[in-house]
């Protein structure tokens, strides 16, 4: 199997001109991910796992280090060094993100925001309106929600939302930020259940647990990151 | 989109000075200068090397305190101002090979009454206050070479509809309407030739909340349905935050900063720009 991703010597400082400080986030990281692996990110608070996914996303620019990622439309590309405009055409058709945050337009209805997604790729409306219910219903959003503000759904709805909002552009690779930090047992399992759906078609995802029991039931390798620098690998399928 | 896009709209190198400048300024010697303003001779240098391109379908947020050039910026790509030098390309217009700086007045309001559409951050500005609302539209799609009284009655109503001005009020003259109205006439008026390029100076600011969410569902739906790219300047982080994809900042003039939005704000690299977001949060 070819490599999806292939991180080089990541390091990633901030600079807080304020405080005359540079904090080292991430080390010298290195990782290797294959197409259609789940690769599980731990560690404890403030070692650095985010700033990994927001380095890949993009949101976090990075100092050193490559990140090289086999786009289907750019082919291999360095997403450490790519332009504003290739890295917006990848994060709207191949990378997305999910976070434990629900960051949407305020005053946007759930079927919107999953609609707007959808559009953005470049769907005719009524395809896009087809599909919105057809996601909505395999994420369980109830029907009665449909049209009210996510800001006012449960935390658990919220999550399922932004997965399926993710998972509408049919991401290659998904990076995924704490996804089930504060969800109750059954809303787990939605999403547990979710994301062995996406494995099995084939998506490739990276994501950061703390749920240790949560995630050795899904992820294909461990890497666990302590103060910027990875500790360990583990095998785990 | 293709690896090899063309913006729609592309800055090079712009340069806006008040007054002449002297032999210190002009080598911009350090120390003799406060911010971007010469003591010796009073020279402004509002912009300063600005740079920038801007995409189809894309909302460009500029940032930056008072006094950083955003407006002198907005003034000039209206040709409201004169630049001193830089060079100004509209896909639009002759393919976008001819600087647009230096063609003559008739060129210049040609591209801004057929390709761009422009909303002053004091509506005084971009409206005539005595004019009806439709008025004010007219005047638009007359200067785009529109004739026929009729069809631009029915596109001025169109739009005021589309902007939530009641049609009943569409014979009034703006200086009675609210600020938040007065807003979205100027809207409106920009919208009336199709612009591909609409430029949003501080349209929010000054409003109050419920008034300023739905101008700025306005613009958002704009976007989204027409296609329209916008540089959008405002102060207000949250705005960019909510609507733009690419942010530059700006102080004393210069670009100082440019990134993704979501970059600016959660990886901000320039001390101006950490400040910034710091105040924000």
């Amino acid at each position: 199997m070819e490599n999806i991703l292939d991180i080089k010597d990541l390091s990633k400082s901030f600079i807080l001109h304020n405080q005359c400080k540079d904090i080292q986030a991430v080390n010298n990281i290195t990782i290797r991910v294959k197409k259609g692996e789940f690769i599980g990110i731990t560690g404890k608070s403030g070692s650095g796992k985010s700033t990994i996914l927001k380095s890949i996303y993009g949101t976090y620019r990075v100092q050193e280090g490559d990140i090289w990622y086999e786009s289907s439309h750019y082919g291999p590309i360095n997403l450490a060094k790519a332009t504003e405009r290739e890295m917006i055409y990848l994060r709207k058709h191949e990378i997305g993100y999910v976070s434990q945050f629900l960051n949407v337009m305020p005053r946007t209805t759930a079927r919107q925001l999953v609609t707007e997604a959808i559009l953005e790729m470049g769907q005719s409306r009524e395809i896009a309106n087809m599909e919105t219910e057809k996601i909505l219903d395999h994420f369980e959003i109830g029907k009665e929600l449909r049209d009210s503000y996510p800001a006012t759904f449960s935390g658990g709805e919220k999550l399922r939302l932004n997965i399926a909002r993710a998972m509408v552009k049919r991401p290659r690779l998904l990076l995924l930020d704490e996804p089930t930090a504060s969800l109750d047992h059954d809303s787990k399992l939605k999403v547990k259940t979710l994301l062995e759906q996406l494995m099995k078609e084939g998506t490739t995802m990276l994501g950061i647990f703390h749920d240790l029991e949560f995630m050795n039931r899904l992820v294909n390798k461990e890497y666990s990151i302590q103060n910027g620098c990875f500790n360990q690998a583990i095998q785990k399928i | 989109m293709s690896v090899l896009e063309v913006p729609v709209l592309s800055v090079k190198q712009m340069n806006k000075q008040f007054g002449n400048g002297c032999s210190t300024c002009k080598n911009m010697k350090l120390g003799k200068m406060t911010k971007n303003y010469c003591h010796k001779c009073g020279t402004v240098y509002a912009c300063r090397d600005v740079t920038f391109d801007l995409y189809q379908g894309e909302v460009l947020g500029i940032v930056g305190e008072s006094g950083s050039g955003k407006s002198t910026l907005m003034k000039s790509l209206y040709f409201d101002e004169e630049v001193t030098d830089g060079e100004m390309y509209v896909a639009g217009f002759e393919d976008g090979k001819k600087n647009l700086f230096i063609e003559s007045a008739q060129k210049k309001r040609y591209v801004r009454n057929h390709l761009m559409g422009k909303v002053y951050q004091n509506p005084i500005l971009g409206l005539k206050m005595n004019f009806s609302s439709i008025g004010n539209i007219a005047e638009k799609l007359i200067s785009a070479g529109n004739r026929h009284v009729g069809s631009m009655e029915t596109r001025g109503a169109e739009l005021l509809e589309e902007v939530n001005i009641p049609i009943h009020r569409m014979k009034e003259e703006p200086k009675n309407f609210s600020g938040g109205m007065q807003q979205r006439v100027q809207i409106a008026k920009a919208l009336s030739n199709n612009p591909p390029i609409l430029l949003l100076d501080e349209v929010t600011t000054g409003l109050d909340l419920s008034v300023q969410a739905s101008v700025l569902d306005l613009i958002k739906g704009l976007q989204r349905d027409l296609n329209i790219s916008i540089v959008l300047v405002s102060h207000d982080l949250g705005v960019i935050r909510m609507l733009a994809d690419r942010t530059l900042v700006m102080l004393e003039g210069k670009v100082i900063e440019r990134g993704l939005t979501d970059q600016i704000l959660e990886d901000p690299q320039h001390p101006y720009t950490q400040q910034l977001v710091h105040s924000l949060l």
